[in-house]
């Protein structure tokens, strides 16, 4: 274990640790740049420099690894010289435009300027005007703002097996972007927004909605109701000043009355109804000689990726909609009756972690009434916690509140959507409790859990193994998607889920998202799920009551009609 | 005599174009030596000689020798060095069209001693003659058993291939090198860990330049002790020279270590044109310092050339008379880095485009203290925090003038008429 | 040369993607390569269009945009700078009656900047397509030019 000193302070560290980690370790404050926990070392900004003794240059404590005997200095002269005139060069080729950034104030380049000091630039602008990408419903990407940390090529080549955006050119004429200056609209861009959520400035960011939603709400024509994902609730609390993995369930709700929504209602209701129809679908699929594999269709990421890259999947992928649209065909039809009021007069919001749901809300089969969107608009949980923040409510001190009628019961398979392998582990709580006639002894189908890129279990179902597969991120969708392609597919059934961790890990969730928040934010779910009354989707006595109301049979002619949509073959060849 | 050729002795004699040629002399003869010395011999015949790298940075080869052969991951690689963008450098080209089967001979012989048996010679995509010529070279070797498959009945094999640049400076750093060998933009790679352990394709991989290649078989053949004894202490052997500039003899020259600056320039280049004077002398290329006539009498030697806190560079000696400006030399250099960086880290990306906004305010005679007191500060910045060697010498002619030719910054500055002055009048 | 044809003498493999980027630029009349050739290639490598693009866009020898049959490239670093005696761009740029960077309106004439061609001891040196020229003179650049053109009409 290596005697080091940092700043004059003796510490013994762990073997191959790098001088940042172990500063961190020892709470001494190093600022960093492009540096992201997870990803792979950058070593570009250079703001992370320390002096060390005997060594000529200054080195990256990013990538150094610590030494016996180092003695380092972290906010020596020549490191603080370093460190301004490295911002403020990247100040002078930024839009510093900071009021009209969706980052003011939660930057990391302002939090560093601020840290050194910074005022006066002694540098001037050299930033060349480039035009904004704000072509799709989902993204915008300004690369007037951009630090060319790398840090979305990285998650888009990387974790995503996407690479869409790359680095283009050389020295100062630098730029991220597409192949050809195109707009992401126009290849093969996933939306699912972890380029987004790793931006350590404004350069990409989730289309903002918020406006258009305040208009609603202030619109006295328009009754305006809002759905909830189940990743919100176990993530929206640190956006407000909670620990990671704060359960702010009955807060959420109370908060979004307080907004102004006329109803507030849990997507998790419509999960429950998604693993009817699917369990459904799924079920009749074995007992009619296939398609098999049956794929999960609730993450519009990967569908997206499906459509443009393998369309020849698309007759394994489900016909169900994904939670979010269910919710909202049934809020612009049965709801709609029920509390009779025209559906052209209802705006439908959701919150979801995702930037991929704004485009999926825009897709044109998602619309019953034939003319207005099932889903208006789609709030990312960051552009909640900004409207909540813009209301000035006291989101901590809030009285808890349930959900609005009809989704007032909701069950622990419908929370564990929220995770990756959850959708799987409801779905085979219903289908295996259903098929085998039997009450299941354990609802716990832990081998689909945790973080491994692609999970496998094997569930006997009257008497018959069937394998099924759970993944997550792109770059393992593509793995399963080749696989099935080529025919050499065991599955009978796969689960994909575009972001690392399933919806805990969106696009569109808290910034500063890292595999260790992933996992306490998932660990919230299972808690939810341990914790709830009815555990079984097919157990939701209003989800039995909406059948028998309304929809008729699961997979029938009225579930089709407004459940089940169709894909389309994106492939450019 | 100041010329020494060592390793340029049979140019001249030698046909390029025919192996038959070369072989009349020790062609090949050096490889069948080595081969019965056997891989640690080699080695060993190198670590006396104690020969430096001759692209640049002068590290001792044996040390990556003895690292690469150690490894154990494969396949391994060997790569020459043969992209030469420094400006002022033309030797590695001298030697690839005037005796490339020397520099191939090196690399057969430096791959029998690491256990390595695939080989890149990675040559700038400017040198078009020096590709006919290493082709033909190529082909030739291959036809008389001196690569490919189990060279000379010795159980070894080696296969070489030429992969030309596309016109980029930076790819002669050895990760933006291997990045364009993988298919890739040239850009460097994280460090540690080095392309001994980690290199092309992920695997063991020793690069060396075109040069230091080339000097290997005269090592064989005169044997490393009697290597060492030519040249200083600290440097071994000789080096090439590549003269140019306003000088009367431009050219390549193969002198020991340990010679002076003046006398390369003065004898053997025959000086600059009657009637002018030496202004400043560039050393080792555009990343080298510039320095006065006063200092000429420094000699040619890796830790002399300390002073200056860049290394010896490729060998290069730019001459530049009186009729130069300092600051229209300063701007070529410094645009020169702007177009070949590659963009990755900030100091280089962004700094190199500053220095020349300062510079030209010197150019123009719009400079001031404060511009000075900036063009100081941010130049020695970018050369301690840049991540490759190409960001860490851009500065260095600055650096340097700073140092040597700080009166031309203040007589400028006295000069100069500002914004400031021109509200004040 | 056929890009099919050029695309079978190599594996499949990123390695070779400069080698064919180059072989195949260099023995178009344009000197250019167009997105559909790139696409080609990038399909034939199992590589993403970005990836080629940004590859094409890092190297200065590749151009996306269609230039003369004759490229000249004049360097301008230090050792040729200080060596010249007369204006070699002035004077091509005379002689071409285009600017730097232009292509004359034959598409015979691309004049471009290069970095240093590692012939300082020819200097002034300039390159057209793969040769490179030492000593440059007002006379031997006119007398360059006409050979080229005499050479493209034949």
């Amino acid at each position: 274990m290596p005697k080091i000193t940092i700043n004059n302070v003796e510490m013994v560290v762990a073997e191959g640790l790098t001088i940042l980690e172990a500063a961190r370790l020892h709470n001494i404050e190093m600022p960093t740049l492009c540096y992201y926990p997870d990803l792979d070392i950058k070593n570009d900004c250079r703001v992370c420099v320390v002096e060390i003794e005997g060594v000529k240059g200054l080195v990256t404590s990013c990538s150094t690894r610590v030494r016996e005997g180092m003695n380092i200095k972290t906010h020596s002269s020549r490191v603080l010289t370093a460190r301004k005139l490295i911002v403020e060069m990247i100040l002078s080729n930024h839009d510093s435009n900071c009021t009209a950034c969706a980052r003011n104030m939660n930057c990391e380049l302002q939090r560093l300027a601020k840290s050194l000091n910074i005022e006066k630039n002694r540098f001037e602008s050299v930033l060349e005007y480039q035009l904004i990408d704000e072509g799709n419903d989902c993204i915008i990407r300004n690369p007037n703002r951009c630090i060319k940390c790398g840090r979305c090529v990285d998650v888009c080549r990387s974790m995503q097996s996407i690479s869409v955006l790359d680095v283009i050119g050389r020295g100062h004429q630098v730029t991220v972007s597409p192949a050809y200056g195109r707009h992401l609209n126009d290849v093969f861009c996933s939306y699912c927004g972890q380029c987004a959520a790793v931006c350590p400035v404004g350069a990409i960011t989730e289309k903002d909605n918020t406006a258009q939603v305040w208009e609603a709400l202030h619109d006295s024509d328009k009754h305006v109701v809002v759905q909830v994902a189940p990743a919100i609730r176990v993530s929206l609390g640190e956006d407000l000043g909670l620990p990671v993995g704060s359960i702010v369930t009955g807060q959420l709700v109370g908060a979004l009355k307080m907004l102004g929504f006329a109803r507030v209602f849990d997507t998790n209701f419509t999960a429950d109804l998604t693993i009817i129809e699917e369990g459904h679908e799924f079920i009749h699929r074995l007992q009619n000689g296939g398609p098999l594999p049956l794929i999960t269709s609730c993450c519009p990421g990967w569908i997206r990726f499906a459509e443009h890259e393998y369309p020849d999947i698309l007759k394994y992928v489900s016909s169900c909609k994904s939670p979010q649209q269910m919710f909202g065909a049934i809020i612009k039809s049965y709801y709609a009756a029920k509390a009779n009021i025209d559906p052209k007069n209802i705006f439908v919001v959701s919150i979801m972690p995702c930037t991929a749901k704004k485009y999926e809300a825009k897709r044109p089969e998602m619309s019953v009434t034939g003319t207005d969107p099932d889903v208006d608009a789609v709030l990312t949980t960051r552009e909640l916690g900004k409207m909540i923040k813009q209301m000035g409510i006291d989101f901590q001190n809030l009285t808890e509140q349930p959900f609005d009628s009809p989704s007032a019961i909701t069950t622990g398979a419908a929370a564990i959507f929220g995770v990756t392998g959850g959708v799987m582990e409801a779905a085979l709580r219903t289908v295996k409790e259903v098929l085998d006639e039997h009450k299941l002894d354990n609802l716990d189908f832990v081998d689909v859990r945790g973080i491994n890129g692609i999970k496998e279990a094997t569930v006997t179902i009257k008497g018959h193994p069937y394998k099924v597969a759970v993944a997550h991120t792109l770059s393992n969708a593509r793995k399963i998607a080749k696989q099935v392609i080529a025919g050499q597919s065991e599955y009978a059934f796969i689960e994909v889920m575009a972001c690392p961790g399933g919806c805990v890990g969106g696009g569109g969730q808290p910034y500063g998202t890292t595999n260790k928040k992933r996992i306490k934010r998932s660990a919230s779910i299972y808690e939810v799920d341990e914790s709830a009354t009815i555990r079984k989707s097919h157990e939701n006595p209003i989800v039995s009551a909406l059948y028998h109301d309304f929809l008729g049979e699961p997979c029938g002619h009225k579930s089709h009609e407004l459940l089940h949509t169709t894909y389309t073959n994106r492939k450019i060849t | 005599m100041l010329e020494h050729k060592l390793i340029t002795k049979y140019i001249g004699k030698i046909d390029p174009l025919s192996i038959a040629s070369y072989m009349t002399f020790h062609g090949y003869k050096m490889l069948r030596k080595a081969l019965r010395l056997g891989g640690e011999k080699i080695i060993e015949q190198i670590e006396i000689a104690q020969l430096r790298g001759r692209g640049g940075a002068g590290f001792p080869m044996v040390i990556k020798l003895k690292s690469v052969a150690a490894q154990t991951n494969r396949p391994k690689y060997l790569i020459c060095n043969a992209d030469e963008g420094e400006p002022g450098n033309f030797k590695d080209r001298y030697l690839l069209e005037n005796n490339p089967h020397q520099i191939i001979e090196g690399m057969i012989i430096t791959a029998f001693a690491t256990g390595v048996e695939k080989g890149f010679v990675y040559l700038r995509g400017e040198y078009e003659q020096a590709y006919n010529i290493l082709s033909r070279a190529l082909e030739d070797a291959y036809k008389k058993g001196f690569l490919g498959q189990d060279i000379l009945k010795k159980g070894f094999s080696f296969d070489l291939e030429i992969r030309r640049g596309a016109g980029s400076y930076v790819c002669g750093e050895e990760f933006a090198l291997i990045e364009s060998i993988e298919g890739k933009a040239g850009r460097t790679r994280v460090k540690p860990p080095f392309p001994t352990t980690v290199g092309a394709f992920n695997k063991p991989t020793l690069i060396n330049n075109v040069e230091t290649f080339a000097t290997i078989p005269s090592i064989i053949e005169i044997g490393g002790k009697a290597f060492a004894t030519i040249g200083t202490e600290s440097s071994r052997g000789t080096k090439l020279i590549s003269l140019s500039g306003n000088i009367r003899r431009k050219g390549v020259y193969e002198v020991p270590f340990g010679v002076s600056l003046r006398d390369i320039i003065k004898t053997l280049g025959g000086g600059v044109e009657k009637g002018r004077k030496i202004k400043m002398v560039q050393l080792s290329g555009a990343c080298g310092p510039i320095i006065p006539e006063y200092m000429l009498d420094l000699i040619m030697d890796f830790e002399r050339f300390e002073i200056f806190e860049s290394k010896t560079g490729a060998g290069a000696i730019i001459v530049i008379d009186d009729r130069y400006d300092m600051f229209e030399i300063l701007l070529r250099i410094g645009e020169f880095f702007a177009h070949e960086s590659c963009g990755k880290c900030t100091p280089c990306r962004e700094g190199n485009l500053q220095l020349n906004k300062l510079l030209e305010k010197f150019h123009k005679y719009k400079a001031s203290e404060h511009d000075l007191t900036l063009l100081e500060t941010l130049a020695r910045m970018i050369h301690q925090t840049s991540l490759c060697g190409l960001g860490q010498t851009s500065a260095t002619a600055i650096i340097s003038t700073l140092h040597y030719f700080r009166h031309e910054y203040i007589n400028r500055i006295e000069k100069s008429v500002t914004m400031e002055d021109s509200r004040h009048a | 040369m056929e890009l099919d044809q050029l695309l079978k003498q190599y594996p499949p493999e990123q390695t070779y993607l400069l080698e064919i980027l180059s072989k195949y630029q260099t023995s178009k009349p344009t000197q250019h390569l167009t997105e559909a050739e790139l696409k080609s290639i990038a399909e034939y490598l199992s590589i993403p269009e970005s990836h080629i693009y940004a590859v094409v866009a890092f190297y200065s020898f590749y151009s996306l945009v269609p230039r003369g049959k004759y490229i000249i490239q004049v360097c301008r670093d230090v050792p040729c700078h200080v060596a010249a005696t007369f204006d070699v761009v002035r004077t091509l740029e005379t002689l071409l009656q285009i600017p730097m960077g232009a292509t004359t309106k034959d598409n015979i004439f691309t004049l471009e900047y290069t970095s240093c061609l590692g012939a300082c001891d020819g200097s002034p040196a300039i390159r057209i397509n793969q040769t490179i020229h030492t000593h440059v003179t007002p006379e031997r650049l006119k007398q360059l030019l006409d050979e080229c053109r005499g050479d493209h009409h034949a």
